[in-house]
């Protein structure tokens, strides 16, 4: 019975990977024209010759802080779990 | 010869490598708005490198020439400088993180546009978000590494 269910449950999956892969944008052809824009005016508007960067750090850096803010939790979290027991 | 860490030919060999490869770290987090690379990458590499040494010296070792609070006060800094800058772009200019620094005359210079070798001094304020995001990778990583080997070798006695 879990076997079975198991299997179904598999089927439907890839029926939805394969619906998503069928509604894919073709290649080249992306729906919005963010990239021409940020290709053509980074260099001016951040001085970054490295686009990646200037996306990361300018335009998406409320995002970058998130990120930032992820990286200390984890540490916080790490810091808690191996902490020196006091000995009682 | 102590009982911790690998031969003496590892510690050798890693005590070359170990300035190397900061040194690579410090050129990724540096360079990050000209070439591919940035402040995660750079951090990532020099954390690297950190553990290199870790795994060569034993965690005792290191951690008596570095201990996890000093990490951490270092990591706490580099989040200061983080949102210090985009708090100063808050009242400079006029969002969060806006880019102030394009045309002053540190960090300011606009390169010209299409594929060229690129200018250091440039990126308005990129280089010091990736400088800020660079110390808390570095710090942070390491800091992770070193408390858990410390705990296992702990564990092991």
């Amino acid at each position: 019975m879990r076997k079975i269910l198991a299997f179904l449950f598999f089927i439907i999956f890839c029926g939805f990977l394969f619906f998503s892969v069928y509604e894919l944008h073709t290649f080249g052809n992306p729906p919005s024209d963010m990239d021409d824009y940020i290709i053509s005016n980074a260099q001016n508007q951040t001085g970054a010759n490295n686009a990646v960067t200037s996306v990361v750090f300018d335009y998406r850096g409320y995002d970058t802080l998130g990120e930032a803010t992820v990286l200390f939790t984890a540490i916080a979290g790490v810091m808690i779990l191996f902490r020196k027991r006091r000995e009682t | 010869m102590n009982d911790e860490g690998l031969s003496l030919i590892v510690q050798n060999i890693v005590s070359l490598l170990f300035p190397l490869t900061l040194i690579f770290a410090f050129y990724i987090i540096i360079f990050g708005h000209v070439t591919p690379g940035g402040g995660f990458q750079g951090g990532a590499v020099g954390a690297s490198a950190v553990v290199m040494l870790i795994v060569a010296f034993g965690a005792k070792k290191i951690h008596g020439k570095m201990s996890h609070d000093n990490m951490s006060i270092f990591e706490s800094t580099g989040a200061l400088i983080f949102i210090l800058t985009g708090l100063i772009g808050l009242i400079v200019a006029s969002t969060f993180l806006s880019n102030f620094l394009v045309g002053e005359p540190l960090f300011g210079e606009i390169p010209p546009w299409g594929s060229n070798p690129g200018i250091l001094n440039s990126g308005g304020i990129l280089p010091i978000l990736n400088i800020a995001v660079g110390m808390k990778v570095i710090a942070g990583l390491s800091a992770i590494v070193l408390l858990m080997a410390l705990t296992m070798e702990g564990k092991k006695k």
